[in-house]
């Protein structure tokens, strides 16, 4: 025993240990999100069963669970999970089905899966196409005509979304800046020769929209031509309009390049394009640029003070108690729980701020508030406050292990104290300044609880950057990667339907703070390349 | 056996030569660190273009002694100071001495090495930038000459852009020189500047001093004895923070006035 307690092994097995330990449950983490995540686009098999009494269910398998607790079962039991779709026909999407219940199952050559703007995936088989209410073509038509429906329907849905964005929001927004002019200039009581001309250009306008909306009426009844009939697995059958489609395919009938064809495009679809059906379906973009743009702002915010702050506190300060209880200070700012500078952000930025700011800059508007409500950049400055003391100690730190030579190496060829900073300590610091920033990065972009309450919102149609002037809409709130993951899957009134969603906006939050991160040690390794001062 | 030569030591009013020309004049200096008095009034002639060598064991002050020429010491919230330390005639702790141009006319070299993380070139080129100079041919001719001088240009002469770590241990502590010569200093004061080296790059170092006394003057703080009486002409010896004597090399390594300096230069102690 002594002999074995001198040769260490015992600590090497129990470090070891922690560390395997640590692996393993970091691991567990990612694997069990990668698995959720995948294979949610994959489109699996349409299967039909036939139930004892009769009835008939089609759906996907999405699980299988041991059922306990039977009274008078035999050994195990097993139930499996259906996603039945469908929901404005059955009402829910989800089905639990015995296995002793199914008398036989087969996979249907021709079972449809249509995805839909409403109401979520519908699965049936095609019975007729409609054109203006009369049957154009029968079934045997496969889905070739099908699609092509679908396909010219989807390109007027695409012009109607342009004219709607385009046209008529660049409209929108000139209305809406005409009705605050108008209202600052009564609030300023100017004479009514000045009211008049806004008047007429108001009225301008205003048929400018009249014939926006006209075309788009026109458009939108083109979009409602074609309807296809279906019938579904349960016996009943529905017409749906084509314009409704957002995709449409036989999953039993497609090999593998097709599948993974269809696997891009969902993909594609979840990344780029935004989301539907209160946001468990359909894509997550605006959430994904709020974030970025939420860190970045945060990030433009947090560097500079953090950096000058601690460079204040090593370089210039005297080295005593005040400094001492400052540094006890900003350490335990950090431990601050974040909910807290969630409710100071309110307080501060948003009432006491962006009030003023209101009061003062955008009088026409109120009583709707401009800054006075959450948005991105309080959002931001929240942020930046919660992860300036990871900065600041970062970077203490760094500036710490500056070697005591070079300082003096450059005092003595005559530099001033700053000269001295800027040019040799700083560079030297700079891969340790660049480690407290990607860990201040981190942490503000997977926070929650203080964006909720300054300007996080589960949808945001407008993104904080557009084409109008001033382009960065600071006041705007914002989607956000982490926030949508609570909302979609704690929040929704559908959660079966929403779980997916979850994983996989799960994995991309994880995914884009790895980039975040990588990106950040790359530069940093660089640098540290660069500036490898001889201490290290 | 030390304290038995204390007596003798007080005896001897001015344990220094007669020295023309100084370059630099210590009068009754002392230094306190919080405290504890490092410095016990010291008076030094430093001559103008010579090697002056300051040796003595660990902690007996020749460093601070040194550091205190350029006022590097002023970085130490709690050093306190008295005397008078003159540059060229002028005491440099005057209160309008400007401390910025003080430590241009005084260079120094240190014990490691520690050149910036930066070029060779822009190493070199350093002091000329942070004074405003920014002309590229002005700044190219000082960073050749001051390489040429600091015997250097040979080995680095086609690798300016390289990063200056890359430089063996002893082509660094010549390009700190090639710095310090840079900016035009008018004195060198180097601290220990072979402590880290090899013998082989030392001897490059001691011909680089050897070569800068034509126009420079130098002051070598060194525990190397051989080294000191190897490069400089001069000798001044501390103990505990007090000057014991000063005088040509030749005669301290043969024949000092003191037993105690002879004791030390023999390797009796020390």
């Amino acid at each position: 025993m002594k002999i074995l307690l001198r040769r260490g092994d015992p600590f090497i097995w129990l470090t070891g240990s922690a560390l395997a330990f640590c692996l393993l449950m970091i691991g567990g983490l990612v694997v069990v999100i990668l698995y959720n995540a995948m294979g949610v686009f994959w489109p699996r098999d349409l299967v039909e069963f036939e139930l004892h009494d009769g009835s008939q269910v089609m759906g996907r398998l999405v699980g299988r669970q041991e059922i306990h607790s039977v009274p008078g079962g035999s050994g195990k039991e097993h139930r499996v999970q259906l996603k039945i779709g469908n929901r404005d026909v059955y009402g829910l999407d989800f089905r639990w089905i015995d296995e002793a219940e199914i008398r036989n199952r087969r996979i249907p050559e021709d079972a449809v899966v249509f995805e839909r703007q409403e109401w979520g995936d519908l699965y049936g088989f095609v019975s007729a196409i409609y054109a203006r209410g009369d049957e154009v073509a029968d079934v045997a038509d496969d889905l070739h005509a099908l699609r092509q429906y679908i396909e010219q329907t989807n390109a007027l849905n695409e012009r109607i979304r342009r004219l709607e964005v385009e046209e008529v929001g660049a409209l929108n927004h000139r209305i809406e800046k005409l009705r605050l002019q108008k209202r600052r200039l009564e609030l300023e009581g100017r004479p009514a020769g000045e009211l008049a001309s806004i008047a007429e250009r108001f009225n301008r306008y205003w048929e400018q929209y009249e014939r926006l909306a006209r075309e788009l009426r026109l458009l939108r009844e083109e979009r409602e031509i074609h309807e296809i009939g279906v019938l579904l697995s349960s016996g009943e059958s529905r017409r749906i309009k084509a314009a409704d489609v957002v995709r449409v395919y036989c999953p039993n009938q497609l090999g593998l390049p097709d599948k993974m064809k269809i696997y891009a495009s969902k993909s594609w679809e979840f990344v780029s394009g935004q989301p539907r059906e209160s946001n468990t379906e359909g894509g997550i973009f605006p959430a994904i640029f709020g974030t970025v743009m939420m860190v970045m702002l945060m990030s433009l915010a947090v560097v500079p003070f953090g950096v000058l702050a601690a460079l204040y506190l090593r370089e210039y300060a005297r080295q005593g108690a005040l400094v001492k209880a400052v540094r006890i200070a900003v350490n335990n700012l950090a431990g601050v729980p974040s909910i807290v500078f969630g409710m100071f952000g309110l307080g501060f930025f948003v009432y006491g701020i962006g009030g003023s700011i209101d009061q003062l800059l955008y009088p026409e508007s109120l009583p709707t508030p401009t800054f006075g409500t959450g948005g991105i950049l309080w959002a931001s400055l929240t942020l930046a406050l919660l992860t300036v003391p990871v900065v600041v100690v970062a970077t203490e730190e760094a500036l710490a292990v500056v070697p005591q030579e070079l300082r003096e190496g450059s005092l003595a060829l005559g530099s001033t104290k700053f000269q001295m900073i800027c040019r040799v300590v700083l560079p030297s610091a700079l891969p340790g300044i660049l480690t407290g920033i990607i860990l201040a990065t981190a942490r503000g972009a997977g926070e929650v609880a203080p964006l909720m309450i300054t300007g996080v919102v589960k949808l945001a149609p407008d993104l904080p950057l557009d084409g109008y002037w001033p382009f960065f809409h600071l006041e705007r709130k914002f989607m956000h990667l982490a926030f949508h993951i609570y909302d979609v899957g704690f929040q929704s009134p559908n959660v079966e339907a929403a779980r997916p969603m979850v994983y996989t906006t799960a994995l991309l939050l994880v995914g884009i703070v790895l980039l975040l991160n990588m990106t950040a040690i790359i530069v940093r390794n660089r640098l540290r390349k660069r500036y490898a001062s001889s201490a290290f | 056996m030390f304290e038995a030569h204390a007596d003798k030591e007080v005896a001897v009013e001015s344990a220094s030569v007669a020295i023309e020309n100084p370059m630099v004049e210590v009068e009754t200096f002392s230094l306190f660190y919080g405290g504890t008095q490092a410095l016990f009034d010291i008076d030094l002639k430093i001559p103008g273009r010579r090697v002056t060598s300051l040796i003595g064991p660990s902690g007996c002050g020749k460093s601070t002694l040194l550091r205190s020429f350029n006022r590097l010491n002023d970085l130490i919230e709690s050093v306190r100071t008295s005397g008078r330390i003159k540059l060229a005639g002028k005491d440099v702790y005057e209160p309008d001495c400007d401390v910025i141009d003080l430590r241009r006319r005084l260079g120094m070299v240190f014990q490691r090495s520690n050149p910036f993380p930066k070029s060779i070139y822009e190493n070199v080129a350093y002091g000329l930038r942070i004074a405003g100079e920014n002309r590229r041919p002005v700044l190219d001719e000082a960073v050749e000459t001051s390489l040429k001088a600091a015997a250097l240009w040979d080995e680095v002469k086609d690798r300016l852009k390289d990063h200056a770590l890359e430089l063996s241990g002893g082509q660094q502590q010549r390009l700190c020189i090639a710095r310090t010569l840079a900016v035009e200093p008018e004195v060198i004061l180097m601290d220990e500047p072979c402590s880290d080296l090899d013998p082989i790059a030392t001897a490059r170092v001691e011909e680089t001093i050897a070569h800068l006394k034509e126009s420079y003057t130098i002051v070598l703080v060194t525990h190397n004895l051989q080294q000191a009486s190897r490069v400089s002409d001069y000798t001044a010896f501390f103990y505990m923070g007090k000057l014991v004597e000063m005088d040509l090399t030749e005669r301290m390594f043969t024949t000092p006035r003191l037993s105690q300096t002879e004791d030390y230069v023999t390797g009796r102690f020390g």
